[in-house]
């Protein structure tokens, strides 16, 4: 097994080109466990830990690009502000894989519990990608396709992500059976748009990709405009069932060794109520 | 493949397979057994290191990827005398190890928080170790030991 080991951005992406078999690899803590376990022998890994062109977090006029080699553990630290992107870094793996482990890495193994994934898309994020010929932007839901599949070229490399941070308040909430070290049963993140008068879910682990809760997204904004808590934080939302049924239904769980489906979409349920009441409540706070 | 780290302040060569992990590299090649090979998939800790001072599952790392840089084990914290860390002396006085295993590793995650974070409350302690699994003690006398180290490193500051 080769280790390649480029210096520069552009240096990857030629060996890419060469040699689009080789495997990328960055904090290591999903391909590592391939390898240890004999499921992976890529013919070469391709190390891009070093780059330094992965490993920026840039904000320009509200807008957020964070390298694919930016680890967990540093979101939490430059980008608190991004409550819900925030919430989930925290809520990945621990200490130690939160210092390794990078949303590029979430984006490449594709996996429908990656924590991330929901805050991407409740962000509606783009995926930076590149390749020798230049590079493209791709929507968040053009990525990543099927359970562990994207629309990632053999010769391209993922670069970042890039996205506009909603005024107003968000959180990502997920289910497991301890608070670390877990691969998440459900996962919600939900963002308030104030601008745009508007309410954004995602859900992960609860389908073969992140998916978005559109009913429901609509059904809070319209219920929140009747009681008319765009303007009053103050005044009170009915129906938080109605909403988290709405929100159960986007679900397409399956049965498997962390969870029922059915236990799945009663823990979306669960977790859209308890997200927008949360939502609802740093809205009051923040009026006061 | 060859690699170079520097190990402790020295720097040490080997010959790895490119699928090594560092863990492999530290204990196969450099004859250091103190970070304990368990899990192999970053669930229990007991591989801990610093790479270029960060706390991460040396499992995880692939040995070429720390080649060129600095890692401190567990070998590093006592003194060449024989004197222990006090974060060491600190678990021997609570009782906080039983079958031993998952002890290198938890002296590895508990000296990176009380470096970073020298008089840390429960919630924080709970949250540096929720990487490190024990399966004798419960962990109350593991928690006994890292209340007792940050008072101890406290009283001689």
């Amino acid at each position: 097994m080769d280790v390649l080991r480029p210096r520069s951005l552009d240096d990857a992406l030629a060996i890419k080109a060469e040699r689009p078999e080789a495997l990328p690899v960055c904090g290591g803590t999903d391909v590592l466990v391939g390898i240890n376990f004999d499921r992976l022998r890529p013919t070469a890994l391709l190390d891009i830990a070093r780059l330094q062109e992965l490993a920026q977090v840039e904000r320009d006029d509200g807008v957020v690009t964070v390298g694919a080699g930016v680890s967990y553990t540093r979101i939490m630290q430059e980008l608190p502000r991004l409550t819900a992107l925030a919430q989930a870094s925290r809520t990945i793996g621990s200490p130690q894989i939160r210092n390794r482990g990078t949303v590029g890495g979430n984006l490449g193994t594709a996996s429908p519990a990656g924590d991330a994934l929901p805050v991407l898309a409740v962000y509606e994020a783009d995926v930076l990608v590149a390749d020798e010929a230049g590079r493209r932007a791709v929507p968040w839901h053009g990525f990543i396709v099927d359970v562990k599949r994207t629309t990632l070229q053999p010769t391209e490399l993922i670069v970042g992500v890039r996205f506009r941070v909603p005024r107003g308040p968000g959180s990502f909430s997920k289910i497991g059976t301890r608070n670390a070290m877990v691969i998440s049963i459900a996962g919600l993140c939900l963002q308030i748009d104030e601008d745009r008068r508007a309410v954004r879910i995602a859900l992960g682990s609860v389908a073969p990709t992140i998916v978005r809760a559109t009913d429901a997204e609509r059904f809070a904004a319209e219920r929140m405009e009747r009681a008319g808590l765009w303007d009053d934080p103050s005044a009170t939302l009915d129906d938080l069932d109605g909403f988290a049924e709405l929100v159960g239904e986007v679900a397409r769980p399956i049965d498997d060794v962390r969870g029922t489906a059915a236990y799945r979409r009663h823990a979306c349920r669960v977790l859209a109520r308890r997200s927008l009441a949360w939502a609802l409540a740093d809205r009051r706070e923040a009026a006061r | 493949m060859i690699v170079r780290v520097n190990v402790n302040g020295t720097w040490r060569e080997a010959d790895v397979w490119g699928g090594a992990s560092l863990l492999f590299l530290l204990r196969e090649h450099l004859s250091l057994p103190g970070s304990k090979n368990a899990c192999e998939q970053g669930e229990c800790g007991s591989c801990s290191v610093w790479l270029e001072g960060q706390l991460v599952c040396s499992c995880l790392v692939l040995a070429a990827q720390a080649d060129g840089l600095a890692v401190r084990t567990v070998e590093d914290l006592s003194d060449p005398q024989g004197a222990l860390h006090p974060v060491q002396q600190a678990f021997v006085d609570a009782g906080a190890v039983q079958c031993g295993f998952c002890t290198p590793g938890l002296i590895v995650a508990v000296t990176d928080l009380l470096e970073r974070d020298p008089v840390p409350n429960e919630a924080t302690i709970r949250e540096a170790l929720s990487g490190n699994l024990c399966r004798c003690t419960g962990y109350a006398k593991i928690l006994d030991g890292v209340r007792l180290a940050a008072a101890t490193q406290e009283r001689s500051r």
